[in-house]
């Protein structure tokens, strides 16, 4: 508790997501602290990219969102997100939080050179003049580390590769030093090789500026490598959270432990002496069909009657010395728990690794 | 040489031109395949990985005779399939079939599933029941026989998948092409049609030749590895052997870049990763 505090840059409590009558995330809490890295996982549809961009203030249309979420960049938390004006997220998007996603090509403006696409983010919020926006416009490309900079910023985006778009894309982000930066996918459309150097920017991009961010992928071994902490995501809910090292190490989420089992294709063994690899039965439910009570029950090998009931909350043991000591007030589902007590923990109501 | 090879490459060459930039000089040329030979030998799983643009995709059109080399030869199954014209090679249709990334766009949207898998047959003109036929297929990748009367679109990406894969199955082929079959699915769904690939090249004895750039998968998958980078066969071998101690600079910077989730746990940065320090350090 101790290290959130005043040093919380997002924090997002009690979360809704829905349209008319079907829910689509519910009750989704979570807070990054600067500095923090945080990694948002789960398959398709499991409601990770809903939950960016409804921070974002980008929801389409005919989708509600309820909750409160604050962000503390260069001015403090005082105003719910959800409830400011278009106009004054548009004045936040691109400078206090920004964001970085998954299709490069998609994202840049194809008839713009792409330097006056990094200027164009410092222009519009005011951080520089046209001349000094230009000039570091060429700086941040460099940052990123793409070669010849000053000529490279006259290039359009068609004429660049995948991994060079998404580094301009990365260097519009990183433009105004945002306090938050969301990362959806950004390298699931690369190669290995250049996937490892643009998480290593992204890295050193957050780590420069001490910002926090929040980094969404299906990717387990990428939030392993990027990340300190993790959330996992099921359903449109959180269905377990805490450091990284003990989450993959040791999952309690019957959900965790199946995304797990299935995406450690690189066993200590080759392949003959593992057989089979452990799946998840079945596939994501459409949204809205996911069942009462447990999200995961319709998938799950525990399941019982009892998780017909929503699982409350469990705090991990407080082995981490992050100070997540448990809370008997948070076992109650719906309690509004404080941060602490949500960052690590899990709702399961036969966690794995119990002798029981 | 006890046993002819189920494929065999010898000196394959593709060249493709590009648009003309002037008008005095020649058109330039883009060698998209550069002298590759391989074999790869019946009931072998062979696994192909390399970036984009190493000319995977475009060695994997040739193996399958949609596409014709520039030079040198290709062998199926002891037959040249290089130099002949597309009615000549009815015989590879049947014994090799194809499985591609996207199933969405590789299955017709409007027909139903049962005229997708049995195509293969019509086309082919292989007589029999064919109402039978698709139902064992549809047990075979794990599907509901009532699949049958349904439309690709009521299918998640996994199923749709299954589905290709069963499709690939109809006319009892001998060699399985896949092309990046798992690159578009989510891990848990992934797990499900690797096991299934797994069942099926073991239950029917399949020769197969996986393209992926993914080298987690292919290492999970294949037996023998060729690595690809600019058009060439950098590197061929044993796939444990060439995860353990790669022999070539870039199969050891490829090998390096895997994000690894034990290695990460162990402590390896997203820098030790564009730095290549392997997971051992």
């Amino acid at each position: 508790m101790s290290r959130a505090g005043d040093r919380t840059v997002l924090a997002v409590e009690g979360l809704d997501v829905g349209t008319g009558h079907t829910p689509l995330l519910h009750d989704v809490s979570f807070a990054i602290a600067r500095g923090e890295r945080v990694g948002l996982i789960g398959e398709s549809g499991s409601g990770k990219s809903l939950t960016a961009l409804a921070v974002m203030g980008l929801l389409g249309e005919g989708l509600h969102a309820r909750g409160d979420v604050r962000l503390s960049g260069r001015t403090p938390a005082t105003r719910n997100l959800l409830e400011v004006g278009e106009r004054e997220m548009a004045r936040l998007r691109g400078d206090a939080v920004s964001m970085v996603f998954q299709e490069p090509m998609t994202a840049l403006n194809p008839t713009m050179r792409v330097g006056a696409q990094v200027a164009e983010v410092m222009r519009i919020h005011g951080t520089r003049d046209t001349a000094g926006a230009r000039a570091r416009a060429v700086e941040l490309l460099d940052q990123v580390g793409l070669p010849d900079p000053a000529h490279l910023a006259r290039s359009y985006p068609h004429e660049l590769s995948g991994g060079q778009r998404q580094r301009v894309v990365l260097a519009i982000a990183l433009a105004n030093d945002p306090a938050l930066l969301i990362c959806d996918e950004p390298t699931t459309a690369l190669d290995v090789t250049v996937q490892a150097t643009v998480l290593d920017l992204v890295v050193r991009g957050v780590q420069e500026r001490e910002a926090a961010m929040l980094f969404i992928t299906h990717d387990l071994a990428v939030v392993a490598t990027v990340c300190e902490r993790v959330l996992v995501m099921y359903g449109g809910r959180i269905v377990e959270a805490g450091p990284v090292g003990e989450v993959f190490a040791d999952p309690r989420h019957r959900y965790t432990q199946g995304l797990i089992g299935a995406s450690d294709l690189t066993g200590e063994q080759g392949r003959r002496g593992r057989g089979a690899l452990p799946t998840i039965p079945g596939t994501v439910p459409p949204a809205g069909r996911f069942p009462d009570g447990c999200v995961f029950r319709s998938r799950c090998a525990h399941a019982t009657d009892e998780c017909g009931t929503p699982p409350g909350w469990t705090p991990r043991g407080g082995a981490d010395g992050r100070g997540s000591a448990p809370d008997e007030a948070e076992e109650q589902a719906g309690s509004a728990p404080g941060e602490a007590g949500r960052a690590a923990g899990y709702a399961c109501f036969h966690p794995a690794g119990d002798a029981a | 040489m006890t046993e002819t090879p189920a494929i065999e490459l010898r000196g394959v060459c593709r060249d493709f031109r590009r648009p003309r930039t002037s008008l005095r000089e020649a058109p330039p040329v883009v060698r998209a395949v550069q002298d590759v030979s391989l074999s790869v030998g019946r009931g072998e799983r062979f696994g192909v990985v390399g970036e984009s643009g190493s000319g995977k995709s475009t060695l994997l059109r040739l193996i399958c005779g949609l596409d014709r080399p520039t030079s040198g030869e290709i062998l199926v199954e002891g037959r040249s399939i290089g130099d002949q014209p597309a009615r000549r090679l009815r015989w590879l249709r049947r014994r090799l079939q194809l499985v591609f990334q996207d199933p969405m766009s590789s299955l017709d949207p409007r027909m139903r599933v049962r005229d997708i898998i049995a195509e293969p047959l019509v086309s082919q003109g292989i007589g029999g029941d064919h109402g039978a036929r698709v139902t064992e297929l549809l047990g075979q990748v794990g599907l509901d026989p009532e699949a049958a009367r349904r439309y690709p679109h009521q299918f998640s990406g996994g199923q749709r998948q299954r589905i290709s894969v069963a499709r690939a199955l109809a006319p009892d082929p001998d060699i399985l092409v896949m092309d990046e079959p798992v690159s578009a699915l989510d891990v848990s769904v992934r797990a499900q049609v690797l096991n299934l690939v797994d069942e099926i090249v073991d239950g029917l004895d399949l020769t197969l030749v996986f393209v992926s750039h993914d080298l987690s998968v292919v290492r999970h998958v294949c037996d023998r590895v060729a690595v690809m980078r600019a058009g060439e066969v950098v590197e061929t071998g044993e796939t444990e052997r060439l995860f353990s101690e790669p022999g070539h600079d870039y199969t050891a910077s490829l090998v390096a870049a895997i994000p690894d989730l034990h290695a990460a746990l162990a402590g390896r940065s997203a820098q030790d990763l564009a730095r290549g320090v392997g997971p051992a350090s």
